[in-house]
């Protein structure tokens, strides 16, 4: 197969970028995106050009390193998955594909399609995490989870933390995100004693990080790799709202 | 936190670890950190292969910089290939994905009996002229036999040329008879992502024509050498996970991975952490010690010379290369004229790459080549202590199968007289032969047996 490109490129977040045209020939159908951009680096470093900075690690949709707009979605065409789960059997041959950065104003460019997600992780280090004691094994049918709750805590938790839902809304808005990391703790029993502060401390740090709020547009949803639901959200909400409430009755 | 941060050495002061190099992936930038203690859980060395079933980032850098600091390293021969993987595709592949060993349960393993029928779509190959043959060699096991086993027995009929898919390197994993049994609604519920992540990678539909599967270089049994407090050698040093050798013998069995990750992370080091440090606190050095301005220095002469050398090959082609090397002679089966091949090209693939591979970019600033360079550099000369071990093994055992060493059925043969041991490396310096350590292992309760799966 033989595409067109128009990629990004971009020296550092201080400089102006720009689409650069290239070009990929004789792909075999069976080479994932990824792939298909290493074959262009190499190309590039045959011919003493610098290769396009892109992230990723596990290639294979668990990790959330890989963070790339083509054709104007976020992580591509093939719903849901990751950019590393793309193939390139997904495109016609001899099309142009256009490859950008996530564009989120929390998510500054590092170079050319890689982008500092340290936004995410401060939300996380506010509240993602419970108290748990080391170095014995607790009994394990000491806490006693029903499988709803377990079952809707796993679903949570299947996020990857990629950006992608920050990526795809209007607003910028990572409340998928936070809705998720919020939800897998509050449900199970071992994330209770943190429960309000979690929410309260996440939901503070999510705002100071410039994201956006939910409109309900539902395009974090449609590009999920996770298929985190956006009714995680009405969640989130629910658990600020109560935690706020206890607060004010001084709780 | 320091994420997107590599560590580059390890600093000894006194004979005590006490802290490490790192370099900011993002910046570039050269940080010291001293502690009272070091503990390294950087995972394994799979990525050596190149292709893995590891994520990209995997690398030996931090446990191989420990070793050069004279931790010894342990069987770094033990690698375990995992007998259900997506074949390779073509030379454009990049990484491999493990498809769950669940599937074995319901999945028949087979090829053609006949070479000319490889092409063939496998529905219109009879029953009468498939070769089912982890069955037929193991009746009692059969399509379950251990990782090891269904690994070579994988390659042997691909060797055979009955191999099928691109390149002839790979085996039907076939749910036809689970789906007549069953259902396909069961089949659905029981392994439906399993067969998901495999359409979305082959465009291929495992209800209806049999998935293909080949074995691919998944866990690495060998690392660190570390005592019942998981401390290695030297004295503050800790490595815990996959980074240390302890726990799985030549041999990995399934699930335990995750098992010493909570042993070692959970219920260990938390217990043998603070009675080292108890002895240790307020012997914090400077960051600005000798101890850590020399290796420091060491880190920036090393990086200035890659960025220095501006050859001709790009990083990747030498990795490539090398993983090839060793698959071939390092991977599901070794002899010793391969390992003494190995041992001599080595060398020269590492001279090579030296003086002829390009690194673009510069050192203080975000450069992915840079990062790739310095992790290619440690594997090339990791890579040769890998097949000393295995040469210096000379036995059969577990994952480490040598072809001279195996009884008339083709099984792993030991030599306990000889080998039962822990070989743990001890670096001499560049260019000097690593000394040998042998821990004898002693078997109190459990004996040492011959392994049946017949």
């Amino acid at each position: 197969m033989n595409f067109k490109l128009k990629i990004w490129r971009q020296p550092n977040a201080k400089s102006p970028g720009k689409l650069v045209n290239y070009e990929v020939r004789d792909l075999s159908p069976h080479t994932s995106f990824l792939e298909m951009l290493d074959i262009l680096n190499e190309d590039l470093l045959r011919r003493a050009e610098e290769p396009i900075a892109f992230d990723s690690d596990c290639r294979e949709g668990i990790c959330g390193t890989c963070s790339l707009t083509i054709n104007g979605e976020a992580h591509g065409p093939d719903h849901p998955g990751a950019v590393c789960e793309l193939y390139m059997r997904k495109f016609r041959d001899r099309a142009t594909i256009m490859v950008e950065p996530f564009r989120v104003g929390s998510f500054p460019i590092v170079k050319d399609l890689v982008i500092d997600r340290s936004a995410l992780d401060r939300i996380v280090q506010a509240g993602g995490f419970i108290s748990a004691r080391a170095g014995s094994a607790p009994e394990a049918n000491s806490i006693l989870v029903p499988k709803h709750d377990a079952d809707l805590a796993m679903e949570a938790a299947a996020c990857i933390g990629c950006g992608a839902c920050a990526a795809a809304c209007p607003n910028g808005s990572a409340m998928l995100f936070t809705a998720a990391k919020v939800s897998h703790l509050a449900v199970l029993p071992q994330g209770h004693p943190e429960r309000d502060n979690r929410v309260l401390k996440m939901v503070r740090v999510m705002d100071a990080e410039g994201f956006g709020n939910c409109t309900n547009t539902y395009e974090c949803e449609a590009v999920c790799p996770a298929e985190i639901r956006a009714s995680f959200i009405a969640k989130l909400n629910r658990e600020y709202a109560r935690a706020s409430m206890q607060r004010g009755a001084g709780e | 936190m320091f994420p997107q941060t590599e560590m580059l050495d390890l600093v000894i002061v006194d004979g005590y670890a006490k802290g490490i190099i790192t370099r900011s992936l993002r910046s570039g930038k050269i940080d010291a950190h001293a502690a009272e203690a070091v503990v390294l859980a950087t995972g394994g060395y799979g990525n050596v292969f190149y292709l893995s079933t590891n994520a990209r980032g995997c690398n030996v850098t931090a446990t191989y910089r420990a070793y050069k600091r004279g931790a010894l390293f342990a069987d770094p021969a033990f690698t375990q290939i995992h007998p259900t993987c997506i074949p390779v595709s073509g030379e454009h592949q990049s990484k491999l994905t493990l498809m769950s060993e669940s599937l074995r349960n319901d999945g028949r393993v087979w090829v053609p009996k006949r070479q000319g029928d490889r092409d063939k779509v496998p529905g219109e190959i009879p029953e009468a002229d498939r070769d089912y043959y982890l069955e037929r060699k193991y009746p009692s096991y059969g399509n379950l036999a251990p990782r090891d086993i269904s690994s070579r027995a994988a390659k042997e009929v691909c060797d055979e040329g009955r191999g099928v898919g691109p390149g002839g390197r790979g085996v039907y994993l076939d749910f036809a008879d689970a789906i007549k049994r069953l259902g396909e609604h069961t089949i659905r519920e029981r392994y439906g992502n399993l067969f998901e992540v495999y359409e979305k990678i082959t465009g291929e539909d495992a209800y209806k024509v049999p998935m293909r599967i080949y074995p691919a270089v998944h866990y690495t049994m060998g690392g660190l050498w570390v005592d019942y407090d998981l401390m290695s050698n030297v004295p503050g040093l800790f490595v815990i996970g996959e980074a240390n050798f302890s726990d799985h013998g030549a041999n990995r069995l399934g699930a335990s991975a995750l098992m010493q990750g909570l042993a070692d992370g959970y219920f260990i080091l938390p217990n043998t952490l603070p009675n080292y440090l108890a002895a240790q606190m307020g012997k914090r050095p400077s960051p600005d010690s000798p101890e850590f301005r020399g290796a420091e220095a060491d880190v920036r002469a090393r990086i200035e010379k890659l960025l220095k050398i501006n050859g001709s090959r790009s990083i990747d082609s030498f990795h490539r290369e090398l993983g090839l090397l060793l698959w071939d002679k390092c991977g599901m089966s070794r002899h010793e004229k391969g390992l003494r091949e190995a041992l001599q090209e080595i060398p020269e693939l590492r001279e090579q790459f030296w003086r002829d591979v390009r690194v673009p970019g510069s050192d203080e600033d975000f450069n992915q080549s840079l990062e790739r360079a310095g992790r290619v550099a440690d594997f090339l000369e990791f890579a040769e202590l890998m097949c000393m071990d295995a040469l210096e093994r000379d036995e059969s055992c577990g994952a480490h199968f040598r072809e001279e060493h195996q009884t008339p059925e083709g099984e792993a043969l030991r030599d306990d007289e000889n080998h039962a041991a822990v070989f743990a490396w001890e670096f001499q310096g560049a260019g000097q032969p690593p000394r040998l350590h042998r821990e004898p292992l002693h078997f109190e309760t459990v004996h040492l047996t011959q392994r049946s799966y017949k």
